[in-house]
């Protein structure tokens, strides 16, 4: 019994050591006084002028484009990667997985830099620099996950659909798919997780005038640090709550049904 | 003919190796081998063995080694009691775990600026109950206090994973067998959990190891790291010859670190948080 | 066969289409542009995007090294750039700087010639910059807790009774300066004893200091996690501006004074969408907006004028003549001299 509450304990003091932070964000950002420490009454206006901040709003804008666009990009080119991978010998199979392991292994610190310097060289950097950066990280989450999933499906199956008549592309699609869909998925999430979170890699390749959050947030924090900020970090945090609630329900039936 | 043609899916994506994995790599090699007029030299390998780059390299081993200490410490014992609730769901667990990440990395470095700081919540809560304040920001404490909040899921959830897989069946023979709390924790679940803390040491140190947002907004310029010596060649010393020296001694560190782990790991398990 | 390359081809439009909307944008007008950072107000900024249509891409940047690199690097074309004395005088030299036509400039008139003539040390013709902001370095102290007398002199940084209380400039020229002239040194020496000698005064100091840091001094000194800070004089205004009990002060052994001022990089594609910015910042509702914003001593006359008497006589803002007389200007370095201070800045750094 006592085993059980020390237990509960510890959970709850992990919990607060993960959450506290946010919370004190999410407090603060209500907070009608500049002040770190004194509660000065309830206020929404840094909500306010944070949707003034164009600096802000522009960086958010820019972060789910280059998310959304090198996730998806990375989804597509990653998972027919997998499919070739998959498909090849055992020789070109070790080679090419042991590329893809060299952006997850290396230091996000060196793979900038490398890419700076490739881009440095051969263009300039904007926008399209950070978006082949992100696909270059975001792609090997996408094979990896897939891999998996498609070394698990049965072959017998495939060709079985293919001597009944079926095109390659129908047999895959109402074979093979279903299959790997989930991995795709999870392939998807790692790589949006990844974009959104990545600070080095963007900062080592961006151009003039193109920021995400993270970027932008470190040039700000070194400026000091507004109360917009605390406004920000509460609705980011409102999204991804909502966010993996939604996936968390989904997989959950997904779960039901396939039981 | 059918085997040819799924081959040539992966077309594209060798082109993207080839362009903008491999390629950049061998640019770090050049810049690394050569000086700024472009001839060959060894000196901004070598050049990792100055005092202060000796300094900062050992600085950043040790703080990257405290951090994966303490979030082996402080994950194992959690995936335990974690194991031990039986939640149907184990993506819930997952889920409350990858949430702070999906929120900015520099909001959460942000807090702990709130938080540390000499006039921060910290020190008021100390304050309040009459104890002496502590200093925090802006030492190499504050910065493994960052590090370890970042990347403690990456620790946790390898070794959630890999309880999780062990079959209540195999713990119950063991029992039946007469084995006592004790033996089944050291001959049967720490053995088969080690692939995940393995993994999880490499998720944690790597990215402690080579950090250098962390030391910069936590460490008030007084933590030099090593990715902040690479850092501060690249963009303001100008010496990017240096920078890539330095850098290829960083890769040739990860590089150790992972084979080391992965000569005592059998069966790996990438990166899979979902 | 077609079917399964449905899903995937619309999502590649739906992507590149995101990229495209991208590259519309940057196919309008615009300005890239290079600064410090919190040196143009936002707002103003805004302003100008209305008034001519010109987008501009604003980058910022913390030191004057930092912005030699990412200009050096190449990777960006820069049309304008704003920088300190020292560092344009190294990119003129380097033969980086374009010629400034000040004729093309309708409100040039409001610049008060006596900074003009000031920036003569590292501009001698004055055919390439245009004056922005000057002020000097100094202690920034909290007058609950610090004696003023004491802040005349460097020394009392050393002072271990504020132990974990000091902030320091994280800029390696800005940091040096301190130890050189407590030392009685120049600022603008290259001799290696010197140096070496305020290097190891900074490691002495290094126990005591609270953090390096640039812009985040004013709002560490507001909230009260300090004592004492180096640094410049538009930053001290910024914080007495936040918080009542803080004092700034020049010490007398010598400071610098700097003289930011902005120019066109040979990376420079649209000189006369530059000169469209250069003009309205030299405007003096604009330069008034940009002054109140970042609190250092405008060159704008006109703006000046039509300050009230005490900001005028505020020595925070606008140093006394005395203080300048005792200033010290920074000139570039030379190759070696600026790899002997990356040297020694490292060396601080890592111990």
């Amino acid at each position: 019994m006592v085993k059980k509450y020390a237990g509960r304990l510890y959970l709850a003091i992990i919990f607060l050591f993960l959450y506290l932070p946010i919370l004190v964000l999410i407090a603060l950002s209500f907070n009608n006084s500049k002040s770190r420490v004194t509660w000065g009454g309830f206020t929404f206006q840094w909500y306010a002028a944070l949707f003034q901040n164009e600096t802000i709003m522009e960086a958010f804008l820019m972060t789910v484009q280059i998310t959304l666009t090198a996730s998806v990009l990375a989804t597509i080119i990653g998972t027919l990667a997998a499919i070739g991978i998959q498909a090849m010998r055992r020789r070109g199979k070790t080679i090419l997985i042991g590329a893809t392991n060299i952006p997850l292994l290396n230091a996000d610190i060196v793979t900038g830099i490398s890419m700076m310097l490739l881009f440095v060289r051969f263009t300039k950097l904007g926008f399209s620099t950070v978006l082949i950066a992100h696909l270059t990280f975001d792609i090997p989450y996408v094979i990896l996950n897939v891999l998996p999933r498609l070394n698990a499906t049965s072959k017998a199956a495939y060709e079985a659909a293919l001597d009944l008549g079926a095109t390659p592309a129908y047999a895959f699609y109402k074979i093979v798919w279903p299959d790997i869909a989930p991995g795709v998925f999870s392939g998807f999430l790692m790589a949006v997780t990844m974009s959104l979170d990545d600070f080095s890699i963007t900062y080592f390749t961006k151009g003039a005038g193109v920021n995400t959050l993270s970027t932008m947030l470190y040039t700000e924090l070194r400026k000091g640090i507004r109360p917009e900020m605390y406004a920000l970090s509460t609705i980011l945090f409102g999204i991804a709550l909502l966010l993996l609630l939604l996936m968390n329900f989904r997989s959950s039936r997904k779960h039901e049904i396939n039981n | 003919m059918l085997k040819l043609k799924r081959q040539f899916l992966c077309g594209p994506y060798i082109v993207w190796i080839i362009g903008f994995i491999i390629l950049p790599v061998l640019m770090i090699f050049y810049y690394g081998i050569t000086d700024s007029s472009g001839s060959f030299t060894f000196s901004n390998i070598s050049a990792i063995t100055e005092p202060i780059h000796m300094k900062a390299l050992l600085l950043s081993l040790k703080l990257a080694l405290i951090c994966t200490v303490f979030c082996l410490l402080l994950s194992y014992p959690l995936a335990m009691i974690l194991n031990g609730l039986h939640l149907k769901r184990q993506s819930f667990v997952v889920f409350i775990f990858v949430l702070p990440m999906w929120m900015n990395f520099m909001l959460r470095i942000l807090a702990w600026q709130l938080l540390l700081s000499n006039n921060g919540i910290f020190n008021a809560v100390l304050e309040s109950f009459g104890l002496p304040k502590i200093s925090l920001l802006n030492t190499p404490s504050a910065v493994v206090f960052g590090m370890v909040y970042d990347f403690l899921p990456f620790m946790i959830l390898p070794i959630y994973n890999a309880m999780g897989r062990i079959g209540t069946d195999v713990i119950d023979a063991a029992r039946d067998l007469g084995a006592n709390r004790i033996q089944v924790f050291f001959r049967i679940i720490l053995p088969l959990t080690v692939s995940g803390v393995l993994s999880g040491i490499i998720m944690v140190f790597v990215p402690a190891l080579t950090s250098f947002v962390i030391s910069n907004l936590l460490g008030g310029g007084k933590v030099l790291l090593i990715g902040n010596v690479i850092e501060q060649e690249f963009m303001q010393n100008m010496n990017w010859n240096m920078g890539s020296g330095l850098s290829i001694v960083l890769m040739i560190f990860v590089i150790a670190s992972m084979a080391f782990m992965n000569s005592h790991n059998k069966d790996g398990e990438g990166a899979a948080v979902w | 066969m077609k079917k399964k390359f449905l899903l995937p081809g619309a999502l590649l439009i739906f992507a590149c289409s995101l990229a495209g909307c991208q590259n519309a944008n940057s196919s309008k007008e615009t300005l890239t542009v290079l600064n410090y950072g919190k040196y143009f107000d936002p707002e103003a900024l805004k302003m100008f995007e209305e008034e001519t249509g010109i987008h501009v891409e604003y980058e910022e940047y913390e030191s004057p090294e930092e912005m030699y690199t990412k200009y050096k690097a190449g990777s960006i074309d820069y049309d304008l750039l704003c920088t300190s004395d020292y560092m344009i005088q190294k990119l003129i030299e380097e033969g980086e700087v374009l010629e400034m036509n000040h004729d093309n400039l309708k409100e040039y008139q409001n610049i008060d010639p006596k900074i003009i003539d000031a920036s003569a040390s590292f501009d001698p013709q004055h055919n390439y910059t245009l004056p922005y902001f000057y002020g000097t370095v100094g202690i920034l102290y909290n007058t609950d807790e610090v004696d003023a007398e004491k802040t005349n002199s460097w020394d009392i940084l050393w002072d271990s009774q504020y132990e974990g209380k000091i902030i320091m400039e994280n800029s390696v020229r800005d940091c040096f300066l301190v130890p050189l002239k407590r030392l009685g040194y120049s600022l603008n020496t290259t001799d290696e004893k010197e140096l070496d000698e305020a290097l190891s005064m900074l490691l002495e100091q290094k126990p005591l200091i609270y953090a390096y840091f640039v812009d985040e001094t004013g709002d560490e000194m507001a909230a009260g996690n300090a004592s004492l800070s180096v640094v410049y004089s538009g930053e001290a205004a910024y914080a007495q501006s936040l918080a009542d009990n803080l004092a700034y002060s020049v010490p007398e052994e010598g400071s610098n004074l700097w003289i930011d001022s902005w120019f066109l990089p040979k990376t420079c594609k649209n000189q006369e969408n530059a000169e469209k910015f250069l003009d309205f910042l030299c405007r003096e509702d604009i330069a008034k907006m940009n002054f109140d914003y970042v609190y250092y001593a405008t060159p704008n006359k006109a703006v000046y004028d039509s300050l009230e008497e005490s900001v005028k006589n505020d020595t925070t803002i606008f140093p006394d003549q005395a203080t300048i007389d005792n200033c010290e200007v920074y000139v570039s370095l030379d190759e070696a001299g600026t790899d002997l201070y990356n040297q020694l800045w490292k060396a601080l750094k890592s111990d």
